[in-house]
């Protein structure tokens, strides 16, 4: 859980600056459950297991990545871990120059849940599991559309989400959250052409954003100058409505009580 | 059988009624606003309850079609990501003349709280829009007031004057 922080001026402040929260680790344990103890023995006897813990009731082992194929046919076919739920990559490339990959696999008759973790360097590529889980299919297109991860022998690695022309892998570390130059003008030069940049303009990519000195598309809280008047001049202020709407009292701020409300 | 006499004359009932060629048109396009469901996103489940039986969208001579080329009023009800900018310019150039575009909810209009390198940052960087409705996501009282302030700005011009350029062609 984020510590709570006390969020009454959250309005006045233009930008929230809490986000590069780092998640603490969950803890790893010991194998002692019977069923994982079991299967990680009959694991170990045939492939070299670098590591194996519990985390969260589910048994996690690394393996060398270029035995993945063996090693998951051998937990399909011998261990009973039927159903590849999921499989992707996560970006170590800062770090320590590779990718994890992962592929979450589930024993519907053990109803146990297994993670297989392996490592690659940038260039190298994975050897796909597409011919043991259908499943792998999409999951490693998808691991190509957003990490630039090749994967050998594969049936169609293409792009699944991102359109077939588009410059770069979105889900790396590296790559801006606001995209890059392709990325930020690719609606404008495929439908446009690059010779339409200049009148479509710049992505307005900031919301919070207001300019003091733009009074035209701009007011300035607690200092309202009219439209497009000089951001300096004396601000308006309205002394009394009455003249126009006769049954409208004039507010009287002095007798205004500001409730300060406690959260 | 019963003799009727109608005095015309008096009663102002002279079957005769006289406009302008420009209220006749507009009376007829303000009226039948044939929209083409543009669902992207969540707000598309707010202009489905517009049309259905509880607001009841058909009071406004509004019809949902699925092809643009029966379609007045393109309503962009939802994210639009860069994948799909193509396709929507391609179905509004598909769209017959005279044709509108109202933007609806935050997505559409700006981008909305997806301010990521997939989404295109309001619309209106690939289709020139009429109305921009706010909010995430609009009641079905907004967009039909949104539907009825275009069919007063629809009013407002004369057929003949040229329409004013919009920002993209
Ligand atoms: S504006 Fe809000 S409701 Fe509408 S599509 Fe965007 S996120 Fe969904």
């Amino acid at each position: 859980m984020r510590p709570y922080r006390p969020k009454d001026n959250l309005q006045a402040k233009a930008y929230y600056n809490d986000r590069f929260w780092v998640a603490p680790r969950i803890p790893e344990e010991p194998v002692e459950d019977p069923v994982f103890a079991a299967d990680l023995a009959s694991l170990q006897e045939h492939y070299p297991i670098q590591r194996a813990y519990i985390q969260r009731g589910q048994l996690v082992i690394h393996i060398d990545a270029k035995e993945n194929k063996e090693v998951l046919r051998y937990l399909k076919e011998e261990l009973g871990y039927d159903v590849l739920s999921e499989l992707s990559a996560i970006d170590y490339l800062a770090q320590d120059g590779e990718f994890e990959i992962f592929y979450q696999l589930l024993s519907l008759e053990k109803a146990k849940r297994i993670r297989v973790k392996c490592r690659i360097k940038e260039h190298e590529a994975i050897e796909s599991v597409e011919s043991i889980f259908r499943s792998a299919d999409w999951s490693e297109r998808e691991m190509y559309d957003m990490f630039g991860i090749k994967v050998n022998n594969h049936p169609n690695l293409k792009r699944i989400l991102m359109p077939d022309d588009w410059v770069g892998h979105p889900l790396r570390k590296t790559y801006p959250l606001h995209g890059d130059e392709a990325a930020q003008w690719y609606e404008v030069d495929k439908i446009f052409g690059k010779e339409y940049r200049d009148i479509i303009g710049p992505e307005q990519r900031d919301a919070a954003f207001v300019d003091p000195n733009d009074t035209c598309n701009f007011a300035r809280i607690k200092h309202e100058v009219p439209r497009c008047a000089d951001p300096n001049s004396e601000p308006i202020r309205i002394e009394k409505f009455n003249d126009d709407a006769p049954f409208v009292e004039t507010f009287d701020l002095k007798k205004a009580k500001i409730v300060n409300r406690d959260r | 059988m019963a003799q009727h006499q109608v005095n015309y004359a008096a009663s102002g009932g002279l079957p005769v009624a006289l406009t302008t060629v420009d209220k006749l048109v507009n009376w007829g396009r303000t009226n039948s606003l044939w929209v083409l469901t543009y669902g992207l996103a969540c707000c598309a489940i707010e202009m489905m309850a517009s049309g259905a039986s509880r607001y009841d969208f058909d009071r406004f001579g509004v019809i949902f079609r699925a092809s643009p080329r029966q379609a007045d009023v393109m309503i962009v009800a939802g994210t639009l990501t860069k994948k799909h900018a193509e396709f929507i310019r391609r179905l509004y150039d598909q769209m017959a003349e005279p044709k509108w575009v109202i933007s609806m909810g935050s997505c559409a209009n700006t981008g909305g709280m997806f301010n990521t390198y997939a989404t295109v940052q309001g619309v209106d960087r690939v289709i020139p829009v009429d109305i921009y409705l706010p909010g995430c996501a609009p009641r079905p009282e907004t967009l039909q007031y949104a539907v009825m302030l275009l069919q007063k700005q629809i009013r407002k011009r004369s057929i003949f004057q040229k329409p004013k350029p919009k920002r993209l062609v």
